[in-house]
C-alpha cells in the first residue's frame, strides 16, 4: 500500500548540497589534501574561468546594435504647411513613429478637462523636453509632436476621437489608444489612469525652423 | 540473408558493444508500465514533431531570406514558387502549434497520473526546461515571415524586458539589436531559431529521455512497477517498449498524422489561430495594427500580463506575475504534497481544484485573444471598469491559488486506497 | 472520469472557435457572406479579367506570375493577348508602373500589394468592401466606403455599379443601439446589382486564388493523404493487435 502519511519534506535539504568541495568528488576522505595539488586546481580555474569571460566579451558585444544601426538616427525636417486642423500625420524618426498632429480649439478645451482621470497631469515624469512641460506638452498649443510608442511594450496607439464614447467609456474626451493592451492617453499623450501604461508618451526633441518647418530630433541644445 | 545480418551485428558488437546495450536498455529491455492508456501517445508525438519541424525547417532554411527587405517576400516565394514549398511550409506552420498542444496534453498527463512526484522530479525539471527551450524557439520563429503580426508580437516581448528594473532597457537594446525591432534582430533571431535552441532541444530532450529510463515511467495508476519483480528481474507489470509500445504508438502515431494532415490541408490557417490574418500584411514599424494577439499558445500568460496594473509607475508586476505563472510549474513536485500519485486515487479537492485551474487556463487563453475592450464595460458602479480585464483578473488569481494552496488541499484531500499492482488496462 | 477529463479540455475549445466568430461580427457595417467557389474556372477566369483590367493599373501583385494563370484553364496565348502588357513577360510577376511615391501623392496612402490582400482581410471582408463605395463630398477623392470609412481608394468600378448614397440611422431600442443603413441609387450603373454583385464575386474569387494559388489542388491532395492514411491505420492497428495478443 501507497498511502503513507503526507510527505514532509524538510525544505532545508537542498542547503546541505551548497558546501560542494571540488576534491570531494576525486578523492576519498582519509586521503590526504595535497596542497600543492589544491593551489593548482583553484589557479587553474581562476585563470581559465577568467579566460572564458573574456573570450565571451565579443560574442556578447557583437549582439549590441551596430554601427549602421546607430548612424540611422539623424534628425528629420517635416513641412507642416498643410497639416490641416485635427489632422495627423506620422513620420519616422530612429524608425520609430512620431506624430505630428495639429489640435483643434475644441481639442485643447477637451485636454484640460482630463486632468482629473489623466495619472500625471504636470507632466511630472521627465518624458519631455523642459520647453514641453506644460499644459498642452508642445512648444505651440496647437501643434503637438509626440512620439507614438506606447510607454507600455512599444506598440503604436491609435487615434479615437471625443465621438468614440461608446467604444472608450463615458470619461473618454478623445485621445490615442493602444490596440496591444489597452493603454489610453489624452490628446497630449497623457497616460489614463489605471491601464497598463506607466508614464505619458515621450515628446522629442523638436524646433521651428521656420511658421511652416520643423526638425524632430533636435533643438536649440543639440541632437538627441 | 538473415546471417548476414547477423554476422553484421557480431561484427559492430565486438567493435562498439554501446550500441546494442544502449538499444536494449531504451527500447528491448525498458520495460513500461502495460497498462498505459490514451494519454501516454503524446510523449512519442512530442518526438515526432520535434523531427518534423527539425526537416520542414532544414527544406525552409534552402529558401528562405532572413532579411527584413526580402523575408516575407521569400515565404511566398516558398508558397508559390518553390514546388511544394507551400506543402512545407504548411507542415511547418502546423507543426508549431502542433507541438504546443501535443506538449500541453504531454504536461497534463503529468499532472494528472503524478508523473511529476518523487522520483521523478528531474524527468518533471528537464520537460520544464524542454518547454521553455520550446517557447523561446516558437518565439523566435514567429519574427521570421515578417508580417504584421510578427513583427509586434517580437516588439512587445522584447519590450517586456524594459521594465525589468535598471538593466532592463539597455537588456532589450541588447536583444534586439537596435532601437527597435529591425533587420538586426531578424538575422539574430533566425540564427537563435535554426541553430542555438534547436541544438538545446535536443540535448534536453536526450537528458530528458535518460532521466526517464533510470527510473521508469509512471503509470495511470500512479504505481511503482518496480516493486513486484520476477525471479529475472523484470517488473511483472512491465513489458518491453520495443516491440509492444512501438508498434501502440505507431497507430497513435498515424492518428496524429491523419488530424495533422486534416488542419494541413483543409484549414491551414487554424480558424485565424495557427495563421493569424494580420501576418499577411509585411511588418509596418510605424502602424500596430488595430487587433494584435499573440499566437494561442502564448495567450494565457499574455493576459495574465495584461491584468495586472501598472504598480509604482512600473509595469515590473505583469511582466514578473507573467514570469512566475510559467516558472511555477518547476516547483510543482515540491508544492504536491498528496500521499497519492494519481488523479484514480485522489480526493474531490484536488479534482476540483484541477478543473479550476484547466478552466482558468482556457478562459486567460482565450482572453489573450481579444482585445481588452471585447466585453464593454461595467455600469458606473465598478468603475467603468472592463468586463474583460476584471475576468482576466479573476482568472489569473484562481491560476496562482491553483499552485499556491496545493500544499494545503493536496495534503488535506480524502484519497482512496492505491492498490499494490497496476489494475486492468 | 475520463469522459469528465476530456470534456474539460476539448469542450472550451469548440467554444472559443464560436465566440471568436461572433466577435468577428459586432461592430461596423455587417460583412456579406462571398458565395465565392474555388472550383469555378470560369467565375475565376472572369475574375482574374476583372483584376488585370481594373486593379493592375494602381495595385500591384508582387507574388503573383502570369504564367501562374495557366492554372485557370489559360492558355499562354490567352493569358498574353488578353491579359498582359506587351512590355511584359509570361514569367514575370504582375508589378505596376506607378511607384510608391506617386501613390503617396495622389492618394494619402500608396495602393498596398493585392498578392495575399485575400488572407490578410477575408473574402467577406473584401465582397463587401467592393460593394459598399458611396458618393461623399467630405472626402479628397469624392468617395468614401462602408467597411472602410476614410478609405483612399476611389470607387474604381462605379461606372459598373453606378453611383449611390448611404444613409445610417442610429436607433435605440430597449437599451441597445442599433445602426440602420440604407443604401441610395443616385445614377444607375452598366450592370444591374445581380450582375454586379456576380462580378464583384468572381473577381474575389480570383484574389482568393491569387493570395494562395496552392488552394486549387490542397484539398484535393489532402484527400490523397487522408486516404493513404487510413490505410496505414487499419495496417497499423492490426499490427499492434498481433503483438498484444502476448500482453493480454
Amino acid at each position: 500500500m501507497d498511502t503513507a502519511k503526507p510527505r514532509r519534506y524538510n525544505w532545508l535539504f537542498f542547503c546541505r548540497l551548497l558546501p560542494l568541495r571540488i576534491e570531494s568528488n576525486f578523492m576519498s576522505d582519509n586521503e590526504k589534501v595535497d596542497k600543492t595539488r589544491r593551489q593548482l586546481i583553484v589557479a587553474t580555474s581562476v585563470v581559465g574561468g577568467a579566460a572564458t569571460v573574456g573570450a565571451a566579451v565579443p560574442f556578447v558585444a557583437s549582439m549590441w546594435p551596430s554601427e549602421r544601426a546607430k548612424a540611422a538616427g539623424a534628425p528629420v525636417e517635416v513641412d507642416i504647411s498643410k497639416l490641416g486642423p485635427g489632422e495627423l500625420r506620422t513620420y519616422a524618426w530612429r524608425r520609430q513613429p512620431v506624430w505630428v498632429f495639429r489640435r483643434t480649439p475644441d481639442m485643447l478645451q477637451d485636454i484640460k478637462k482630463d486632468d482629473g482621470v489623466v495619472s500625471d497631469p504636470n507632466s511630472e515624469v521627465p518624458h519631455q523636453p523642459p520647453y514641453a512641460k506644460n499644459e498642452y506638452r508642445s512648444r505651440k498649443p496647437d501643434l503637438a509632436v509626440i512620439i507614438g510608442v506606447c510607454t507600455h511594450l512599444g506598440c503604436t496607439p491609435v487615434e479615437k476621437t471625443a465621438s468614440d464614447k461608446a467604444e472608450m467609456g463615458a470619461a473618454w474626451n478623445g485621445g490615442f489608444y493602444c490596440p496591444c493592451h489597452g493603454s489610453m492617453y489624452d490628446f497630449a499623450g497623457r497616460v489614463y489612469k489605471g491601464v497598463p501604461a506607466p508614464t505619458n508618451l515621450w515628446i522629442p526633441r523638436y524646433m521651428y525652423l521656420s511658421d511652416t518647418k520643423l526638425v524632430i530630433g533636435k533643438d536649440e541644445e543639440g541632437e538627441a | 540473408m538473415a546471417s548476414r545480418m547477423a554476422a553484421l551485428r557480431d561484427w559492430i558488437d565486438a567493435r562498439m558493444p554501446t550500441l546494442g546495450e544502449e538499444y536494449r536498455k531504451h527500447l528491448t529491455e525498458y520495460y513500461a508500465p502495460k497498462n498505459f492508456n490514451f494519454w501516454y501517445y503524446f510523449g512519442s508525438l512530442a518526438l515526432l514533431v520535434l523531427v518534423i519541424q527539425i526537416v520542414s525547417g532544414i527544406f525552409l532554411t534552402m529558401n528562405y531570406k532572413p532579411d527584413a527587405a526580402l523575408a516575407f517576400g521569400s515565404v511566398e516565394y516558398i508558397m508559390r514558387d518553390v514546388p511544394g514549398g507551400w506543402i512545407i511550409r504548411y507542415i511547418h506552420s502546423t507543426g508549431a502549434s502542433a507541438f504546443f498542444i501535443i506538449v500541453y496534453l504531454h504536461m497534463f498527463r503529468g499532472l494528472i497520473y503524478g508523473s511529476h512526484r518523487q522520483p521523478r522530479e528531474l524527468v518533471w525539471l528537464f520537460g520544464m526546461l524542454i518547454y521553455l527551450a520550446l517557447m523561446a524557439e516558437a518565439f523566435f520563429g514567429y519574427l521570421l515571415p515578417w508580417g504584421q503580426m510578427s513583427y509586434w508580437g517580437a516588439q512587445v516581448i522584447v519590450n517586456l524586458f524594459n521594465a525589468i528594473p535598471y538593466i532592463g532597457p539597455d537588456l532589450a537594446l541588447w536583444i534586439r539589436g537596435d532601437y527597435v525591432v529591425s533587420d538586426a534582430t531578424l538575422n539574430r533571431f533566425f540564427a537563435f531559431h535554426v541553430i542555438a535552441i534547436p541544438l538545446v532541444l535536443l540535448a534536453l530532450v536526450v537528458v530528458h529521455l535518460l532521466a526517464l529510463h533510470d527510473v521508469g515511467s509512471n503509470n495511470p495508476d500512479g504505481v511503482e512497477i518496480k516493486k513486484h519483480k520476477d525471479a529475472s528481474g523484470r517488473p511483472l507489470d512491465g513489458i518491453p517498449f520495443h516491440p509492444y509500445y512501438t508498434v501502440k504508438d505507431i497507430v497513435g502515431v498515424v492518428v496524429f498524422l491523419a488530424i495533422f494532415a486534416f488542419v494541413m490541408f483543409f484549414v491551414p490557417n487554424g480558424g485565424g489561430y495557427f495563421l493569424e490574418s494580420n501576418n499577411f500584411i509585411p511588418a509596418n514599424p510605424l502602424q500596430t495594427p488595430a487587433e494584435i494577439a499573440p499566437v494561442w499558445y502564448f495567450t494565457p500568460y499574455y493576459s495574465i500580463l495584461r491584468a495586472v496594473p501598472p504598480m509604482f509607475d512600473s509595469q515590473f508586476p505583469g511582466v514578473l506575475a507573467m514570469g512566475v505563472a510559467v516558472l511555477i510549474f518547476f516547483f510543482l513536485p515540491w508544492l504536491d504534497r498528496s500521499p497519492v500519485k494519481s488523479i484514480r486515487y485522489r480526493g474531490p479537492l484536488f479534482k476540483i481544484a484541477l478543473a479550476v485551474f484547466v478552466a482558468s487556463f482556457f478562459v486567460l487563453g482565450y482572453l489573450g485573444t481579444v482585445p481588452t475592450n471585447a466585453w464593454g464595460q461595467f455600469g458606473a458602479w465598478l468603475g467603468d471598469a472592463q468586463r474583460a480585464t476584471v475576468v482576466a483578473r479573476i482568472f489569473s488569481t484562481l491560476y496562482f491559488l491553483f499552485f499556491f494552496l496545493m500544499p494545503w488541499y493536496t495534503a488535506h484531500d480524502r484519497t482512496k486506497p492505491v492498490p499494490d499492482r497496476v489494475t486492468a488496462h | 472520469m475520463k469522459k469528465m477529463l476530456f470534456a474539460l479540455l476539448f469542450a472550451p475549445l469548440a467554444g472559443l472557435l464560436v465566440a471568436r466568430a461572433a466577435l468577428a461580427q459586432e461592430e461596423g457595417y455587417p460583412l456579406d457572406h462571398a458565395p465565392i467557389d474555388q472550383r469555378d474556372l470560369v467565375s475565376l477566369q472572369a475574375g482574374a479579367r476583372t483584376f488585370v483590367n481594373y486593379c493592375l493599373s494602381c495595385h500591384s501583385a508582387h507574388f503573383m506570375r502570369y504564367n501562374r494563370l495557366e492554372d485557370l484553364g489559360l492558355t499562354r496565348e490567352e493569358i498574353e493577348d488578353n491579359l498582359m502588357l506587351a512590355s511584359d513577360k509570361i514569367g514575370s510577376t504582375m508589378t505596376v508602373a506607378m511607384t510608391e511615391e506617386d501613390g503617396k501623392k495622389w492618394f494619402g496612402v500608396a495602393p498596398p500589394d493585392l498578392s495575399v490582400i485575400a488572407r490578410a482581410r477575408g473574402a467577406d471582408w473584401l465582397y463587401t468592401y467592393l460593394r459598399t463605395f458611396y458618393r461623399d463630398p467630405k472626402s479628397a477623392t469624392g468617395w468614401n466606403n462602408a467597411v472602410f470609412p476614410h478609405v483612399g481608394m476611389p470607387h474604381v468600378l462605379w461606372a459598373l455599379q453606378g453611383e449611390r448614397a448611404l444613409e445610417t440611422r442610429t436607433i435605440k431600442e430597449d437599451g441597445e443601439t442599433k445602426v440602420e443603413y440604407e443604401w441610395k441609387q443616385l445614377t444607375p450603373g452598366a450592370l444591374t446589382e445581380p450582375q454586379y454583385d456576380t462580378t464583384v464575386r468572381d473577381l474575389v474569387n480570383y484574389m482568393v486564388y491569387m493570395s494562395e494559388p496552392a488552394g486549387l489542388v490542397r484539398k484535393r491532395i489532402g484527400v490523397v493523404v487522408l486516404f493513404v492514411l487510413g490505410i496505414l491505420f487499419v495496417l497499423a492497428y492490426l499490427l499492434k493487435r498481433e503483438y498484444w495478443k502476448d500482453v493480454h
